[in-house]
């Protein structure tokens, strides 16, 4: 028998075909689906031109479902009147909006606006009616904050939809709570400002915005620091410490029996 | 005799004067243990008990189990200010501060899972494989309250650091304990002494973690390996392999060398995982707060199901008179588990009963060779399993895209429904695996060369099996018929005509359901009919085993 059909004639090669075929199949969906981006945003003083290229990209990008002026399309898109600055940025800083399909929620998607671009779009929707603006890079920053406040603020306002660490979480009616671990600290004060998709809006008289920041502090500070006792299996709680058991101990365990056993003494 | 061997047999000697132990270590040295993979699963929880105990009584000593409330200024800056019971800060200085602290709580908390998950490997096997039959029925029983004794030990472990997890977990377990009909509240009280989460549970728990349960279980433990012991290992059929025997080699060098170099394997397998892997980091839960949750609140896998069955059910409360039953919890509380764990306990009885096979068994079944048998243990596990996925359920709809009120839905109809396809399709694929065997017998393997004969008609040339090879696939003896007629008695029993009777003589039909048994078996002659009854029931029975193993010990 040539060398070839005897291991084409294992035990095991049919097994070893199967995961071949299902490791390259996972490999190429990999390949294929990609990552999706995310971009920052810092604000600056408002001009009338800003205004001007807001609403020439208004008008081309967003009013087929939003309007043409913003005012909304009865069970397409809702009115942006009054949403302000903070919101534009959210949406479109992340990647929400445009958005291609309406789903449950709108998934974050890679950026398709600049910063200049995206700024003027805020710039105009805020024209219409105001509403919370884009907040400063001091506002946001996590340098003196109060990591302990911010923990306690986290824990009790946030990690039932976004997990104790940030990771995201499931919600009902297929809508999610997204995972914080690119968000920034400027996408974070928004969100939790505007209240985007299903997410309540935390007021500055519920969260002051000296909280806020305080909140900010500990998402960032946590998310960045390296885990002590190895890898972080996704910061996802149990589940995946059970997968863990079962494939990397039980399973890893069960073929080093067969090893064991695999010499016998003839008897 | 050279001076080394001299001394040995002076202290030999000295000690066995004293403790005339020589006759029985001798014979415990000469233990026969037969060879196979899957008889190491039970050593992965006994090995991982012991590296249990051991990591258990290090964080002791380091551990606080207290609620008193104080503020946290330790090393892990986050959490710096924050207020804690007693217990979770010293957790933390046990991760932090201590020497080694976080890699021994590391190895404790994946030496659990472990723990329970061998348990379950391990009993799995010992079902799928008959190794529960007579004479063994105690042995698995005490397996059975091993399994669920663990089970609370690890819930109890795991709520003692109390973190957001572990408190949630808490409540949980006290929402269960109130639901109970009538006496849920004073249970409740009893067991937190006073209104939750209270100052009481955390020592509580402690003196139960680390005293109570391990006692009992080191006790079990020492039972089940005594029995195993002293009823002897059960082994797989083969050439040479008799009811009457055990085949395989001695405990002295070959099982020990085997048995120790496993530990080393399990030890160093739990290093390496509690090295790069991390395992429930507290600190980034923060302590345990009433008003707080977690989005992927889960428990460990072990109690996944009861989780499970939680969330699947649906949100059936009662008031009556005054009184409120919780359905919603009592019933998922309860009732999976119960069918598990009783069904479990239950069955090597049922299955006498059913079968009327009163014989003792030291060879063990192929799964393939018991098709009703296979056909509930997979149905159970589907039953487990489908329960089990539902606990993880935002997860995996998170993960996955899924809805997570689908999944919910997807759960509840897969639990009734999986287990009965999940039936059907084992049961199917046994008798064919069945029908295979009876063809390599009959017709030898397949050697893919074709030939040609001078008449020009093509036949495939075939090899008879190896003489081993032929001893597995006779093993199948099939089920002797019912009603069993008794020694002493000739006519059917009475019991086989009421209504109980009836029932068993259904269900006795369904177990002995099988294919026609080999014939290229030597006993051929004796061909079987269509219920696959035996062609010979010799070697199943009441000739039992005498005190000595046979084989290759004398």
């Amino acid at each position: 028998m040539r060398p070839i059909t005897s291991l084409r004639r294992h035990r095991v090669a049919g097994y070893a075909v199967v995961l071949l075929g299902l490791v390259g199949a996972g490999a190429a969906y990999t390949a294929v689906a990609g990552q999706p981006g995310t971009a920052a945003a810092d604000a600056s003083p408002v001009s009338r031109q800003q205004i001007a290229e807001g609403q020439a990209l208004f008008a081309r990008t967003c009013a087929s479902c939003h309007g043409m002026h913003a005012q909304g399309i009865s069970g397409v898109g809702p009115s942006l009147i009054g949403v302000g600055a903070a919101a534009v940025d959210f949406q479109v800083s992340t990647g929400r909006m445009p958005g291609k399909v309406t789903g449950a929620e709108m998934p974050p998607r890679p950026v398709v606006f600049s910063q200049t671009q995206i700024h003027a779009l805020a710039a105009y929707v805020a024209s219409l009616g105001g509403g919370p603006a884009i907040p400063s890079g001091d506002q946001v920053s996590p340098a003196g904050a109060n990591l302990a406040l911010g923990q306690q603020l986290f824990i009790t306002n946030c990690a039932q939809c976004h997990n104790f660490s940030g990771a995201g979480g499931a919600l009902t009616s297929g809508k999610f709570a997204p995972p914080l671990n690119h968000a920034t600290p400027t996408q974070i004060y928004e969100a939790m400002q505007t209240g985007p998709e299903a997410m309540p809006v935390f007021s500055d008289t519920t969260i002051t915005p000296a909280q806020k920041r305080d909140v900010i502090a500990y998402v960032t500070k946590v998310r960045g620091q390296p885990d002590p006792g190895g890898f972080s299996l996704g910061r996802v709680g149990p589940v995946t410490e059970g997968l863990v058991a079962f494939l990397g101990g039980i399973a890893v365990l069960i073929f080093a029996a067969m090893w064991i056993t695999m010499k016998r003494r003839e008897s | 005799m050279s001076t080394t061997e001299k001394a040995l047999e002076g202290t030999g000697r000295f000690l066995d004067d004293r403790l005339h132990g020589a006759s029985g270590l001798n014979r415990f040295l000469r233990k026969i243990f037969p060879d196979h993979w899957s008889f190491l699963l039970g050593e992965i929880a006994l090995y991982t008990f012991i590296i249990l105990l051991l990591t258990g009584t290090f964080l002791t000593l380091f551990f606080q189990p207290s609620m008193t409330e104080v503020t946290y200024h330790g090393v892990y800056t986050p959490l710096d200010g924050v207020r804690m019971s007693e217990a979770y800060s010293s957790t933390l200085n046990i991760s932090f501060d201590v020497r080694g602290g976080l890699l021994m709580r590391q190895i404790h908390h994946w030496a659990a899972l472990l723990f329970i998950g061998a348990i379950m490997v391990h009993m799995l096997r010992v079902f799928f494989t008959g190794a529960y039959r007579k004479p063994r029925e105690f042995n698995w029983l005490i397996g059975i309250i091993i399994f669920s004794i663990a089970i609370f030990e690890g819930l109890f472990g795991y709520s003692l650091p109390d973190d957001l997890l572990s408190g949630t977990g808490l409540k949980i377990t006290q929402g269960v304990l109130e639901s109970f009909p009538i006496v849920g509240t004073y249970l409740s009280f009893f067991l937190f002494g006073g209104q939750f989460p209270g100052h009481d549970i955390i020592p509580r728990l402690y003196v139960i973690h680390v005293l109570i349960i391990p006692a009992v279980l080191l006790a079990l433990i020492a039972a089940h390996v005594f029995l195993t012991f002293h009823l002897k290992h059960t082994q797989f059929p083969g050439k040479g392999r008799t009811n009457a025997n055990v085949v395989g080699a001695p405990m002295y060098p070959y099982f020990m060398a085997k048995t120790g170099a496993f530990f080393f394997f399990i030890f160093a397998v739990l290093a390496l995982l509690s090295t790069f892997a991390q395992i429930n980091p507290i600190w980034l839960f923060g302590p345990y707060n009433p008003s707080a949750i977690t989005a992927g609140s889960q428990p460990d896998f072990y109690m996944g199901a009861l989780e499970g069955a939680l969330r699947m059910m649906p949100n059936w409360v009662w008031n009556v008179a005054g009184h409120t039953f919780a359905f919603n919890e009592f019933i998922p509380a309860l009732l999976p588990l119960g069918i598990i764990f009783g069904g479990g306990a239950m069955w090597p009885f049922i299955e006498q009963w059913v079968t009327g096979d009163r014989g003792e068994h030291h060879i063990l079944d192929r799964p393939r060779n018991a098709p009703t048998r296979t056909g509930i243990g997979v149905a159970a596990v589907v039953f487990y399993g489908v329960i089990w996925l539902e606990g993880a359920n935002d997860v995996i709809a998170n993960h996955l895209d899924i809805s997570l009120f689908l999944t919910t839905w997807i759960a509840r109809i897969t639990v009734i429904v999986g287990p009965i396809i999940a039936y059907w399709v084992t049961k199917r694929v046994c008798l064919g695996l069945q029908r295979k065997d009876a063809h390599l017998l009959e017709h030898g393997i397949e050697t893919g060369i074709i030939r040609q004969l001078p008449n020009g008609a093509y036949v495939e040339a075939t090899r008879p099996v190896s003489e081993n090879d032929e001893a597995v696939l006779i093993s199948r003896t099939g089920l002797p018929p019912l009603p069993a007629p008794a020694a002493d008695e000739e006519v059917p029993a009475k019991s086989m005509r009421g209504g109980m009777g009836r029932m068993r003589l259904a269900l006795n039909r369904v177990v002995t359901e099988g294919i026609a048994a080999p014939t290229g078996n030597g006993h051929g002659e004796e061909h079987a009919n269509g219920h696959g009854e035996p062609a010979a029931i010799s070697g199943q029975g009441d000739q039992g085993r005498d005190g000595q193993d046979s084989g290759s010990s004398s």
